[in-house]
């Protein structure tokens, strides 16, 4: 099966500091990697240089999204292509109702998938459909983008925008970061419910505990700049047992899917 | 600099969409101001005696004046000397004929606009009885208005057929003396607008600058006076958001409104002036007095603008809740770029019992652009009960730009209520990468947040100049983004 996203040797750097150092990895269509690794290891480099976020320096190596070279495109480009970046930090935007933020994106990538655009009372009826997958109650639709939102409700409408945006491959960045484990069980049933053959996902986390939720094919150990173990899902466990450190001084190993 | 930094400053390095020149044979005094200029322009006007000794008061006042300086302004001293304080076309058949005679460019500035297409002619100093009835409309609405006994005319139509109201009324809010371009306004006003609504008369249309052509093509020193009696109700929109020509750099404008006992008026204005180009270079300057009166019990006075052009704005929509129970509002939307400097806001002036104000200010600042909220709030000793409520908020667009705030409020009265608010925030790289991140351009995203920002002020608006000043807007934030 050929590879949805196949990245090659990649190198990056943030404000002239190398953070990847050499970083393989392929996804297949329909497969959840999930990427795990101690703070400052690069996993959140890695979403950014995939999203095309402009102060992470791309310094070497490449990245093919369905065979073409995804690191020409901008930012917007690669989201209408099928990229979603759900984020560890959504942002606030004052004054932008929510309702509007998510009618423009999923119009903008209508558009350019040429679709027709949606229409006002199309897309209440399709939006309010969506938040309940979510237990989004409609009221913050017309709140400001994520103002005032709890931790546990902005990464729900971070699901939320990605329920209703359908992308090829998505990344959650840290999207268990901050949320009890009732607000987990909601954000990962929503992940769930997009899981099918044509859609992949690249989990990155900190702790093993998401993963009770959201179930990966493959895990992957990151450190320092580069992939240094990859394993099926029991190696998660394995991470939650033993911590971090003794993959730290290992030789660097073979990345990628196993074989 | 950041890759988002650059592609802020490409969004902002815009060229004024709407710049033009008409090329018309003018008719001009000479250079320079002094007391034969006053008496030319108004004995020109066929002027009433007692306004030509009213013009020569305001000169008289005018020379013992010094200019300001308090504004958060920077700018080269005003040779007063160099101007032509008379300027008007020769004739309407200089003007061009049609539409067809218009730079194609500028009509298309107007399509995006959304200008309806007689008001485009109009705009473009097309002599409109040439493509659209215009004399007709005006008249149709005239007459209208004239059957409730409203008088919308020109300034010096009103003073040649109602000398007597403008008598009564001229300079009754902003003196002759008030301030340095008050009086100079007051000494050499060439023309502008003057509306009287009667007692207990609801203006049944909105009035505005498209139903009087003339008008547009006055001087930079326009004068407005309205009035409403007892009980009317008028709702009256300035200006347009396309250029207008002009002669000089200088505009200094008067507006008074008077509104008697349980009056309303509504004042609506967009203004988008030539705000010079990318290097600072040209524009206008803006410099002027607004003001009004709540001179009888019950009354209210509204001030809505949106100010994106000229080169220096120097503005102060005021009230002055001299009727109990008075009701004074201000809402402002004004967005400087490039080097664009505005120094605006209102004075809230309360001695009547009971008065009410609220301020919303919206400043935009990007590019090199200087933003400052100025305002009083003033509450006198008789002023039981009266209240005030500000709301101050500054955007920032890019990192050489600057928001001030100054904020003064005098309080005399112990009973009074005044509250003050004031936010500033920064279109930051990680909201336009959010939005990018979900299909949506970085132009977009800007256009979105600021039009976000600015929802309060617009729903002020009459429906159609909110839809207008929403698209002014994105005209203004038009850029390369890459």
């Amino acid at each position: 099966m050929s590879s949805l996203i196949s990245i090659r040797n990649l190198t990056a750097s943030v404000e002239g500091k190398e953070i990847l150092k050499g970083l393989n990895l392929d996804i297949g269509p329909g497969e959840i990697h999930a990427i795990m690794g101690p703070n400052g290891s690069g996993k959140s480099t890695l979403s950014n240089v995939l999203a095309g976020r402009e102060n992470y320096q791309v310094t070497g190596g490449e990245v093919l999204f369905e065979g073409r070279d995804l690191l020409a495109l901008a930012p917007e480009e690669r989201a209408r292509e099928g990229i979603f970046l759900a984020f560890q930090y959504p942002v606030e935007i004052p004054g932008v109702s929510n309702v509007y933020l998510l009618k423009a994106a999923v119009n903008a990538l209508r558009k350019h998938r040429g679709l027709p655009e949606l229409d006002a009372m199309d897309f209440l009826t399709l939006v309010k459909q969506k938040m309940k997958s979510v237990e989004m109650n409609p009221e913050f639709l017309h709140r400001s983008v994520n103002e005032g939102f709890s931790g546990g409700e902005k990464k729900r409408n971070e699901i939320l925008q990605m329920t209703l945006l359908e992308p090829k491959f998505a990344i959650l960045d840290e999207t268990d970061s901050g949320l009890d484990i009732d607000a987990l069980k909601i954000v990962a049933d929503g992940v769930n419910r997009l899981r099918n053959p044509e859609r992949s996902m690249l989990v990155i986390t900190h702790y093993q505990r998401l993963l009770d939720y959201i179930v990966p094919d493959y895990v992957h150990v990151l450190s320092g700049g580069r992939i240094v173990k990859s394993g099926g899902k029991e190696l998660a466990l394995e991470l939650e047992e033993r911590g971090y450190g003794w993959l730290e001084t290992q030789p660097r190993a073979a990345a990628g899917r196993p074989a | 600099m950041s890759g988002s930094q650059t592609q802020i400053d490409q969004f902002l390095d815009r060229e004024y969409a709407a710049g033009f020149v008409t090329t018309v044979e003018m008719e001009a005094f000479p250079k320079g101001l002094n007391e034969d200029i006053v008496r030319m322009i108004s004995a020109k006007k066929n002027e009433p005696d007692f306004l030509l000794q009213w013009r020569l008061e305001a000169f008289r006042n005018w020379q013992q004046m010094v200019h300001p300086q308090w504004a958060q302004v920077v700018y080269p001293p005003i040779d007063f000397q160099d101007i032509y304080y008379y300027a008007a076309p020769k004739s309407k058949k200089d003007a061009p004929k049609s539409l067809a005679e218009v730079d194609p460019e500028l009509l298309k500035t107007y399509e995006k606009l959304g200008v309806p297409l007689h008001e485009r002619a109009a705009l473009a100093g097309v002599a409109v009885d040439a493509v659209f009835d215009s004399v007709s409309v005006a008249t149709t609405f005239k007459d209208k208005l004239a059957a409730h006994g409203i008088i919308f005319c020109s300034f010096s139509d009103a003073v040649r057929d109602h000398p007597e109201l403008v008598r009564q009324y001229l300079g009754t809010v902003v003196s002759q003396g008030d301030n340095f371009y008050a009086a100079l306004n007051s000494a050499v006003f060439s023309d502008g607008s003057f509306v009287y609504i009667p007692k207990g008369v609801k203006c049944p249309m909105e009035l505005s600058t498209y139903f009087r052509i003339n008008a547009q093509n006055t001087g930079q020193f326009e004068r407005t006076l309205i009035i409403a009696d007892e009980g009317a109700q008028v709702s009256y929109l300035e200006g347009c958001t396309a250029p207008k020509r002009d002669e000089n750099q200088l505009h200094a404008a008067v507006v008074e409104l008077v509104a008697l006992e349980g009056a309303h008026i509504k004042y609506s204005t967009v203004q988008n002036w030539y705000p010079g180009d990318k290097d600072g270079k040209g524009g206008i300057y803006n410099f002027v007095t607004k003001r009004g009166e709540c001179r009888g019990a019950r009354s209210r006075i509204s001030w809505t603008q949106v100010e994106t052009g000229s080169a220096i704005t120097w503005k102060y929509p005021s009230v002055i809740l001299k009727g109990d129970d008075s009701v004074g509002e201000f809402y402002s939307v004004a967005l400087t770029n490039n080097y664009q400097q505005a120094d605006t806001g209102t004075k809230m002036i309360h001695l009547g019992k009971n008065t009410r104000s609220t301020i919303l200010s919206k400043g935009i600042s990007a590019g090199r652009g200087q933003n400052a909220y100025r305002g009083l709030v003033k509450v006198l000793k008789g002023a039981k009960g009266a209240r005030n409520y500000t709301q101050c908020d500054s955007l920032l667009i890019g990192e050489r730009c600057g928001a001030h705030t100054f904020p003064y409020i005098e309080v005399k009265n112990p009973t009074a209520r005044v509250e003050h608010e004031a936010s500033t925030s920064r279109i930051g790289e990680d909201q336009l990468f959010y939005c990018q991140q979900r299909g949506i351009s970085a132009e977009d995203a800007v256009s979105m947040i600021v039009n976000g920002f600015c929802k309060e002020v617009f729903k002020e608006l009459p429906m159609e100049f909110a839809v207008e000043a929403q698209k002014l807007l994105g005209v203004s934030l038009e850029g390369s983004v890459g």
